[in-house]
């Protein structure tokens, strides 16, 4: 699993691994606006993480944070080739790799 | 009549060569997610030939088409599945789709094929629900919907190569320009009789092994062997729980995450399918949405549009709906004098004009807000802007426990409860409903209008302080605030007691901006509006016979007593009136004396003598029996204080709020002690009273129809009458002691 089948076909770069350096994984929700990643895992247990990954948010799905609702949560986020809000919570339970620029 | 089948199927289905069906319906089952353009591809397919129903027991509307197939063949039965993401979550929605999808709705058959509507700038998410629809086993017809977007966003899709990796017939479809449509009942036709091409996406292979073993170990089919796998209920015979636990135990060592697989795989096949057939930017969407979004959730901005919506809506039902309202009013109070002039006088008589009309129109005059609302909901809905309301408003909303998506409900509830209440649907979890639904009627609805108009006309009419503002607006503001606190307050209450779960999750999807189709929009509008008239329209009717009879009975053919209490004015009136009992009044004038009669019937009725035996538990409010009866009259709803006090104070119920007579013998009214019935601390008592009171049968209508039962509806009314009462003995009395009476 993990990033084993990062749809290649999905015309993005992959992460690029310098010798010697993890790609930089953070959790969705510490992401900043704006900086393209893809996901890696989603850690919830339950309902709320189904329908997330229900939702196309599954390992190697494209991900990035367009930007938080007025009072700072929740976030809008493009997935694959749609936008989602979602609560900073629930952001929290993804975790993503950053693809390089 | 031809037969349906006109060229042999294509797959190498064994049961294919067999005997065609003779022409019979066929039925065929809509699905899609939502904002996936199901509703405009719905309403291409089947025009005005469409109705709309609910599931039995449930709030989910059922929508249903005929769609002509073609001219030798007999037109289709095309149900609507309600919007879904997937068929697995435990949701009302879900549930309905797969009970359709396998024919165990009562009344319609299996479908003999679904028509997947699927959006062409958002394929994987929406071929996600395709994977799941392949396992119900009947033949798939992708509409491949929202082309001319796809294209504009410069993202080609190639039906034929995506059709030939999913193994289904793939239709491009414009509902707009109605392209598509013949292809797509061609393909449909020709589907009838072929199976379902299997699942083709695969689990890791440590999976797909668990799911052999399963298979082999008395597991149905590799269906069923998943499904025990992977479903959230174990199988209910002993062995294959136990065969389905040590497969689990096994697969949770290699992986904790393991009940993930599947829906991975389902993605990891959609990825294949679509790598060869979609080219071009799949980076951006189109970029209007973007730019529209960086104005309409922005920061400062995006909040400030709401508000400008919200004072549009709020604007146009207010002062549209104003004129449509008075003229149904009227027409129906016209509609009952030639009704009283034709009938001869008498019981019967009365109760078709004060019960059965009066209901009806009761009903309707609510009509023009609600369509109003209604348009308004289904236009924001429709254009994409009502997920940015929820968007926006969600941190808010949190903060008392509510979801995002309860923000517009409550608001319409300023308009009416009732499309407030009825928009409710959107909310998925049912208790986070039930918490929103409850707490809408203390919005203060158009209805109450009427009582603060009333009381502040004749209490506080010049009133001013600080030499400018006026007592009266600021009394209508402080009771829009004051159902405002106490709803945020009670929702609070319930979602940490009887209604306590942990926060909803915000799981929303932000669709691109459309143009809102006005077709789709009108036939939203007027499928919602006729299913509350229908709904509310019974239980209003008969809850407003009930009303009359207490209004009327028991007859008495005594002259009533007049009481020294009346106002002098009042007095003056009932004396010109006290000889006319007994014989028939003159139906074409309404004079003195039949007002006076009306109000000594009034006193004497039931409700009159439930006014008087509730005057001690109304007294510590301020109000004595009088108001009392008016009390009881607005439980079927609060603008009937206004006709019912005229009544009382016998100024001929046909007054309204503003009529000068009314506001004069209200000020006039006296206790049996002399003092003023009405003070400005009893109308702000009232105005307190009626704000908190769920005093509305559409409502408690509603609620029993939306939450199926009559608890909810009882506990409402209950509930929000401890309130009101605690809260205008709270103004009474705080009052006395401040020494404003």
């Amino acid at each position: 699993m993990g990033l084993a089948h990062t749809a290649l076909n999905q015309g993005d770069e992959l992460p690029k691994r310098a010798e010697g350096f993890a790609p930089a994984t953070v959790s969705l929700d510490s992401l900043d606006a704006g900086t393209p990643a893809r996901v890696l895992s989603v850690r919830g247990e339950g309902a709320v993480a189904r329908r997330l990954m229900e939702m196309g948010v599954v390992p190697g799905a494209p991900v990035r944070v367009i930007k938080a609702a007025p009072l700072g949560d929740p976030l809008e986020v493009r997935v694959r080739n749609y936008h989602l809000a979602l609560r900073r919570s629930e952001a929290r339970t993804i975790t993503v790799v950053v693809c390089d620029k | 009549m031809s037969t349906i089948l006109e060229s042999p199927p294509q797959t190498d289905s064994p049961a294919g060569g067999g005997t065609g069906p003779e022409a019979r319906q066929l039925v065929v089952a809509l699905a899609g997610n939502p904002n996936a353009g199901k509703t405009s591809i719905f309403n291409a397919l089947t025009g005005l030939r469409q109705k709309v129903a609910n599931y039995p027991g449930v709030t989910v509307e059922r929508k249903e088409g005929v769609w002509p197939l073609g001219a030798d063949l007999p037109p289709a039965r095309l149900v609507d599945l309600p919007g879904l993401y997937s068929l697995e979550a435990a949701s009302i929605d879900e549930e309905i789709a797969r009970d359709l999808l396998t024919g165990r709705v009562e009344g319609v058959p299996e479908p003999d094929v679904i028509v997947a509507v699927v959006d062409a700038t958002n394929l994987e998410r929406n071929l996600y629900l395709v994977t799941q629809l392949l396992e119900a086993g009947r033949p798939v017809v992708i509409a491949l919907s929202m082309v001319d977007l796809a294209e504009r966003a410069k993202l080609e899709v190639d039906p034929d190569r995506l059709g030939l990796a999913l193994g289904l017939k793939v239709v491009p479809v414009t509902a707009k320009q109605r392209r598509g449509l013949d292809e797509l009942a061609r393909a449909v036709v020709e589907a009838v009789d072929q199976r379902a091409p299997a699942a083709k996406w695969r689990l890791s292979p440590g999976a797909e092994e668990e799911v052999r073993r399963l298979y082999a170990a008395g597991a149905a089919s590799r269906e069923e062997a998943l499904h025990d796998l992977y479903s959230e209920t174990l199988p209910e015979d002993a062995e294959r729980r136990a065969a389905v636990e040590e497969a689990r135990a096994r697969l949770s060592v290699a992986d904790p995450r393991w009940w993930q697989e599947p829906l991975t795989a389902r993605y990891r096949w959609i990825e294949q399918a679509t790598e060869g057939a979609v080219r071009g930017a799949r980076g951006e969407r189109p970029g209007a949405t973007e730019r529209i979004d960086r104005v309409v959730t922005h920061k400062f901005l995006g909040p400030l549009v709401l508000l400008l919506v919200m004072a549009v809506v709020f604007q146009a039902i207010f002062s549209w709906a104003a004129l449509p309202m008075e003229l149904i009013d009227h027409g129906f109070g016209a509609l009952g004098e030639s009704v009283r002039a034709q009938m001869p006088a008498g019981l019967l008589t009365d109760l078709v004009v004060d019960g059965v009309v009066a209901g009806v129109g009761g009903v309707l005059v609510f009509l023009p807000q609600i369509l109003l609302l209604f348009f308004f909901v289904a236009l924001l809905e429709d254009s994409g802007y009502m997920s940015r309301a929820a968007f926006l408003m969600d941190r808010l909303m949190r903060g008392v426990g509510l979801h995002g998506k309860a923000f517009m409900p409550l608001l319409s509830s300023f308009a009416c409860a009732i499309p407030g209440i009825m928009a409710t649907r959107t909310i998925e979890n049912p208790k986070d409903r039930l918490a929103t639904i409850l707490i809408a009627p203390f919005m203060s609805c158009s209805a109450r209008l009427p009582v603060y108009t009333l009381m502040i006309a004749a209490f506080f009419s010049d009133v001013k302080v600080f030499g400018f503002l006026s007592v009266g607006a600021l009394l209508i503001l402080s009771m829009y605030l004051l159902g405002v606190v106490v709803a945020i307050v009670v929702a609070w209450i319930l979602k940490h007691t009887i209604l306590k779960s942990p926060p909803p999750p915000l799981i929303l999807e932000l669709p691109p901006y459309r143009v809102p189709n006005l077709l789709n929009v009108v036939q939203t509008m007027r499928n919602r509006s006729w299913l509350f008239v229908k709904r509310a329209g019974t239980v209003i009717l008969t809850i407003s016979i009930l009303l009359w009879a207490m209004m009327t009975f028991p007859r008495s053919a005594e002259k009533p007593v007049p009481d020294a209490e009346e106002g002098a004015a009042v007095q003056a009136m009932r004396e010109t009136g006290t000889e006319s009992r007994g014989e028939p009044a003159p139906l074409t004038a309404k004079d003195a004396g039949e007002t006076a009669d009306e109000g000594a019937q009034l006193q004497q009725s039931y409700a009159g003598r439930l006014g008087r035996l509730i005057e001690p538990v109304i007294e510590p409010l301020g109000f004595d029996w009088k108001m009392g009866i008016g009390l009881v009259a607005s439980f079927a709803a609060r603008e009937v204080l206004v006709s019912t006090l005229s009544i009382v104070y016998n100024v001929g119920k046909d007054s309204d709020a503003e009529s000068p007579s009314l506001i004069e013998a209200v000020r006039n009214a006296r206790r049996p002690d002399g003092r003023p019935a009405w003070t400005p601390l009893v109308a702000v008592s009232m105005m307190v009273f009626f704000v908190l009171a769920c005093q509305c049968m559409s409502t408690v209508a509603i609620v029993r129809r939306e939450t199926n039962s009559w608890r909810w509806p009882l506990f409402m009314v209950a509930y929000m009458l401890v309130i009101a009462y605690a809260a205008s003995f709270v103004t009474y009395q705080g009052g006395r002691l401040l020494g404003l009476d």
